[in-house]
């Protein structure tokens, strides 16, 4: 048998959809360009562009401060990273609690669905200041780094919200997989910790990377309570020249910081919906 | 087949199971003896799943007793996961765990529950799974799989720990009829082995075939047993006559 060719009907419907490809990328390229050249031509043409660039886009005071504001990222980064391990394991935990069935755990139940309502209704600025003002106010003594208080306040708040994640994940596992776990003679918690969590993970993956980029720019916050972060950093800058450009520099390194997981959350979505539409063209 | 001087695997003692308003299970005797294979036809909604469920401590039971090997396993005090580790249990959607691999889903319950070192469980999973045709699937995920090769995978998990009793829950139901031959082919070699299992199919000729006794439920009650030469040739129930003229009618 010979193998098989394209025949020319289908080599004409390709070339029409290259065609057709080509002239959507062409329209879509000019029509950005355009908009971009017609907004940017706005501000520039606008009476006082000149001030605004001084005071905004000053490259001399840009290059002065960013050896600062870097520093002051790599504290933000830091309480990132301790952040991100605290809410890994809270929200598991508060995940779990909420997920436990029969009244023996009503207590359990309603301390964690409490701490979830609680810390999704509250401003994160608020947390930041309960926390960082309130607990050394406890014991004036003990000196605790306002990093630390941040990194506190921070998780306080992520926790409820990727708990919240985590339990509808372990809700979308069908029962029947529980089931099946529990027939083999599986444990209650050995069949959360090997066949429902690992399920709900996958499952919920998009959803915790996206809350992963909003921690990444809300450790900025910590600023507020002193510690000099990226964003402090900028501040101090700022009241030394009475130049806004440090801010717009800090600005654009938390934009660089989070743009490797926002392409990386957008590539898993895509591979995800991929796999579940099975490739159709709809 | 003499089952009465045999040991008995599993004993049912007037059994009750309601949910809610709804009376599913109504008083259900039923004895099971090393080595037998029972199986349980009826219509839909005749309880026949949920025996099985209620056998497997997935269910409570709202009266009576159950005994498997002579322990009751309906006492308040028992430890409900080592009662489900002795007994095998076959889903009608089979109900591999798809984020393991074939093999991790036939050791998950000899490593885990039973203690059995990895590579031991390792060995004799292949062992098995080769016996049963499966010998090329050892590393794949489940959604790799045919509907039937996954069921045979799950009758494998089922029967990796050597239960007392393998439960078979209408196990064929769910699969392309192209696929329920292959199945029901590995269900023979058991029997063959002497597994006891206890088993709800609608595959008339296959019950017929593999069934030391046949059980007739009927809204919530075993309302004939025997063996299947009595049970399909000489019905002594209306209601199991009428069922059968409906099933095997073509």
């Amino acid at each position: 048998m010979e193998a098989w060719q394209p025949s020319e009907l289908e080599l004409d419907r390709r070339l029409q959809r290259r065609r057709a490809s080509r002239r959507s990328v062409l329209v879509a390229l000019v029509s950005t360009v355009a908009f971009a050249a017609v907004a940017a031509w706005l501000v520039v043409s606008s009476p006082d562009w000149e001030s605004v660039r001084n005071t905004f886009f000053n490259l001399e005071i840009a290059k002065d401060s960013f050896p600062k504001i870097l520093e002051g990222l790599w504290l933000n980064i830091r309480v990132l990273f301790f952040a991100t391990i605290v809410v890994a394991v809270v929200a598991t935990l508060l995940a779990t609690m909420r997920s436990l069935r029969g009244p023996v755990f009503f207590p359990l139940r309603a301390l964690a669905t409490g701490y979830t309502d609680l810390f999704r209704g509250l401003p994160v600025l608020i947390v930041l200041y309960l926390v960082g003002f309130g607990i050394p106010g406890l014991n004036t003594e003990v000196r605790i780094p306002v990093a630390v208080l941040g990194t506190i306040a921070i998780s306080l708040c992520y926790s409820a919200y990727v708990a919240e994640v985590l339990r509808a994940g372990m809700e979308a596992v069908h029962p029947s997989q529980r089931i099946a776990a529990r027939s083999l003679g599986l444990s209650h918690a050995q069949t959360l910790r090997m066949v429902v969590i690992p399920q709900a993970l996958r499952k919920v993956v998009p959803a915790l990377m996206n809350d992963f980029v909003s921690m990444q720019k809300d450790v900025g916050l910590i600023s507020v309570l002193g510690a000099v972060d990226a964003v402090r950093a900028a501040q101090i800058v700022q009241q030394q020249t009475y130049n806004f450009t440090p801010y717009v520099v800090a600005g654009l390194l938390f934009v660089a910081m989070s743009f490797p997981m926002i392409r990386l959350t957008d590539a898993v979505s895509a591979r995800m919906a991929k796999r579940e539409q099975q490739g159709g063209t709809v | 087949m003499n089952a009465a001087n045999r040991a008995t695997v599993l004993e049912l003692q007037g059994v009750h199971k309601l949910f809610g308003d709804n009376h599913v299970l109504k008083g259900v005797d039923l004895e099971i003896a090393s080595h037998e294979v029972v199986v349980v036809i009826g219509a839909s909604g005749s309880g026949k799943s949920t025996l099985m469920r209620t056998i497997n401590l997935i269910e409570r039971v709202d009266d009576g007793r159950i005994l498997l090997s002579g322990d009751d396993i309906t006492d308040p005090a028992v430890d409900v996961d080592k009662v489900r580790a002795r007994i095998g249990v076959v889903f009608q959607h089979f109900n591999l765990f798809p984020h393991m691999r074939v093999i991790d889903n036939v050791t998950l319950a000899a490593r885990k529950v039973h203690g059995i070192a990895p590579d031991v469980a390792r060995d004799r999973a292949i062992g098995l799974l080769e016996k049963f045709g499966l010998g090329e699937k050892v590393d794949d995920y489940p959604d790799r799989l045919s509907g039937g090769q996954q069921q045979r995978v799950a009758i494998v998990r089922a029967i990796m720990t050597d239960p007392e009793l393998l439960l078979l829950d209408e196990i064929t139901s769910a699969l392309d009829p192209m696929l329920v031959g292959e199945v029901l082919d590995l269900v023979r070699d058991l029997k063959a082995q002497g597994s006891t299992m206890l088993m709800a199919t609608h595959e008339m000729s296959f019950a017929r075939s593999v069934a030391d006794r046949i059980v007739f439920m009927h809204s919530g009650r075993p309302l004939e047993v025997g063996t299947p030469e009595q049970i399909f040739g000489d019905p002594q129930q209306p209601e199991t006559r009428e069922f059968l003229a409906r099933v095997t009618h073509r």
